[in-house]
């Protein structure tokens, strides 16, 4: 979409495919690049229009406009098509686009790979919103999958949902693999790791922890499989297995998981924060350790997911402890974005105000973290709107935030256009407001009790939930505005320098906007 | 892709690419061997409140007559188990180290033979290491022809280092159909009657 077919005048393509045959062949970074982006934002408003019905099923106490059943698939659906099909493609979309341009390479490693990796997502996306439409409906057992709610529980369409999965964690590893080898392999001349961007170092510690946990989330799904269809034993007790166990391995995955939709974002905002505080950025190798002590302690800290499920308090202690120290790392990562900001010369473009908005508004989700790491208080907030609003804070507020300040940080050098900055602004101020008219109410009506994941509530919680809904409808119709800016950007607009942002740092400003189809075919010299 | 000038000597892709299937292979291998590993960690440390699931040896220990334990049971059935399942009794007060018996009752009110495992479960979970069952029913599936009832009997005692703290312990039963998964001895045992 970004890059103009007439920018492809280079030697080496006398054969380049045209209209929907470029698409399904490119291996070109910029193409895939655009196209994990594209996908990704037309999955986030398919999650999102599943939570407008949760959210106006909610506005109400009592039933009224879809049964508990249907609701329930709309909880999963959403939960899993935010994480596997909004969140992760985004990522691996900018990295498509930017890790190349980052460290001088002409492309990322392994390009035919990059393609697959890319067209197996759509079938995946397919096969899981395909299931909605079954006898039965889709999966309803909540996007965590707790067995026996998936074995034992779960409708005929378990197994599509299994398979979807299994695709997208092929698709995830393949992205994780094409990074690790482009970064260790396809640097520019002196472009020594402890030189490269941060979005590159955080991009980099993300994709080996998808080779480290996606396996074990495909081990899993293929466990929930063989005891629903194929009579093994592995979470029932009844044939000596243990639905805790589930947890624990479910866990093991979905901790660093987390991770993995965040620490990009600790790049994003590493790359947009200096720009425009016209500052280099504060403590550069301590952001890099940090996120490999963050990666690290994330393997230590699942079993804080299930303090209710009766553990021995010494397993208790240990993990409410680990999961505290994560703090440190964190803390220190949100102190070097307030000290490079300290003393800046700072102006607020839009993506520098959604990267001061993250900061922020993560910080929140971090506190709320914090709060649900001691065990003894995670008893009252377990399961109840508390741990919604904890979530979506750290991954609406956080990563979809970054996410945005990454489009429009980037969307210059991609589309060649300004686009229109009003706008932009308007978008902006609609999403930070209705952002926290959305999620802020739900902490207390889970600090009152309000359990999660129920399609009715006690009568109490009506106002409450009447002004999140309200919230949630208005977030929802803000990111039409996105939409409308990207459209417009892609197509007119003010001719965009080289370098828009004059506090900008980086390989990939050194090449014109739109950056051409093929860059540093010479790799540049770093020093 | 043109040859760049390399600053340092880098390993090809191939290479890193076969280690890191390698490591993809080797984690999904591991997120099975969790299963394994789960189970060798509940049975060291009674975690879950799994119980050991063979005979204990015969209490040689001195009945520790200045503690008593109250030892409650709870039996459950599980989804679409017909049978009517209960202890005889519904608690029990025990010193450490003095071995009892208590009968659990079962029934088949349906009109057809079946099998049941029942599967143990002890709470507090660290309360666990502690409750040696010296003969129990659910060690073994259980047959039982239409219409007949049991008494199935658990033969117990306590360890008499079990923590000062515990003074209660409960013991869960959860009684599961397996006649579509017998053991053919077990169906073995049920067939002459018929």
């Amino acid at each position: 979409m970004s890059t103009v077919v007439g920018e492809m005048d280079h030697h080496d393509h006398h054969h380049a495919p045209t209209g929907i045959s470029r698409w399904l062949f490119t291996t070109n970074h910029k193409d895939i690049g655009s196209l994990y982006l594209w996908f990704s934002f037309i999955m986030f408003l398919v999650g999102g229009s599943m939570a407008m019905v949760i959210r106006a099923e909610l506005f109400q106490p009592g039933l009224q406009l879809v049964d508990p059943h249907f609701f329930n698939q709309m909880t999963t659906v959403h939960g899993l098509i935010m994480v596997f099909g909004a969140v992760m493609p985004a990522f691996t979309g900018l990295a498509n686009w930017m890790i190349p341009m980052m460290i001088g390479a002409p492309d990322m490693a392994l390009p035919r790979m990059n393609n697959w990796s890319f067209w197996i997502l759509p079938f995946a996306f397919a096969i899981l919103l395909a299931s909605l439409f079954m006898e039965g409906g889709g999966p309803a057992f909540g996007w965590t999958f707790y067995a026996p709610l998936s074995t034992t529980y779960s409708g005929d369409s378990t197994a599509l949902f299994v398979f979807s999965v299994h695709i997208m964690g092929i698709s995830s590893i393949m992205g994780a693999i094409n990074v690790i080898v482009t970064i260790m392999n396809m640097r520019a001349p002196g472009m020594t790791y402890m030189k490269m961007p941060l979005f590159v170092w955080t991009w980099f510690i993300t994709a080996f922890l998808l080779i480290a946990v996606m396996p074990v989330l495909a081990g899993a799904v293929t466990m929930v499989l063989t005891d629903k269809y194929f009579g093994t034993s592995f979470f029932d007790a009844a044939g000596g297995g243990d639905p805790v166990m589930f947890q624990h391995i479910f866990w093991f995955f979905g901790h660093p998981e987390v991770y993995i939709m965040i620490l990009p974002s600790f790049g994003i905002i590493s790359a947009i924060i200096p720009a425009f505080s016209r500052k280099k950025l504060f403590g550069y190798a301590s952001m890099v350790y940090a996120t490999a002590a963050i990666a690290g302690l994330s393997f230590l800290v699942w079993a804080h997911h299930m303090f209710t499920t009766g553990m021995p308090v010494a397993a208790e202690l240990f993990f409410m402890y680990c999961t505290m120290l994560i703090s440190v790392p964190t803390g220190v990562k949100v102190f070097n974005w307030v000290a490079t900001m300290w003393r800046g010369s700072m102006t607020f473009e839009v993506p520098m105000l959604f990267a001061l908005a993250f900061v922020i508004l993560f910080t929140i989700g971090g506190f709320s973290g914090l709060m649900l790491a001691i065990t003894p208080i995670d008893f009252q907030y377990h399961d109840t709107y508390f741990v919604v609003a904890h979530f979506h804070y750290v991954l609406v507020s956080g990563a979809i935030f970054s996410i945005m300040a990454a489009a429009y940080y980037w969307l210059p050098k991609w589309t060649g256009h300004m686009y229109d900055t009003t706008l932009a602004r308007w978008h902006f101020w609609t999403s930070l407001i209705s952002v926290n008219v959305l999620f802020f109410p739900m902490h207390f009506a889970g600090l009152a009790g309000m359990p999660r994941r129920i399609p009715d509530y006690a009568v109490q919680f009506a106002d409450i939930n009447q002004i999140v809904s309200i919230g949630g409808f208005a977030f929802g119709l803000s990111q039409l505005i996105f939409l409308w800016v990207v459209i417009k950007c892609v197509r007119t607009g003010e001719k965009a320098p080289a370098k828009p942002w004059e506090g900008a740092e980086g390989l990939e400003w050194t090449v014109p906007s739109p950056a051409p189809y093929h860059t540093f075919e010479t790799p540049p010299k770093v020093d | 892709m043109s040859e760049a000038p390399q600053t340092e000597p880098r390993p090809d892709n191939g290479r890193i690419i076969r280690r890191l299937l390698l490591t993809v292979a080797g984690m999904f291998a591991f997120g099975f061997a969790l299963v394994p590993l789960y189970e060798a960690f509940c049975d060291l440390t009674g975690f879950n409140g799994r119980t050991r699931n063979e005979a204990a040896a015969v209490s040689t220990h001195q009945v520790d007559t200045s503690r008593t334990v109250n030892v409650q049971f709870i039996t459950r059935n599980a989804q679409g188990m017909p049978w009517d399942f209960k202890a005889e009794m519904n608690s029990v007060r025990v010193h450490p180290g003095e071995t009892r018996v208590v009968n659990f009752l079962a029934s088949n009110p349906t009109g057809s033979n079946m099998v049941a495992q029942a599967i143990p479960s002890v709470a507090p979970g660290e309360a666990a290491l502690y409750l040696n069952k010296t003969e129990c029913f659910c060690f073994n599936q259980q047959p039982l022809q239409a219409g007949a009832d049991t008494a199935m009997p658990m033969q117990f005692y306590l360890d008499p280092d079990i923590p000062e703290h515990i003074h209660t312990l409960t013991l869960s039963y959860t009684l599961y159909d397996m006649t579509a998964n017998a053991t053919p001895d077990v169906l073995a045992q049920m067939a002459p009657a018929n």
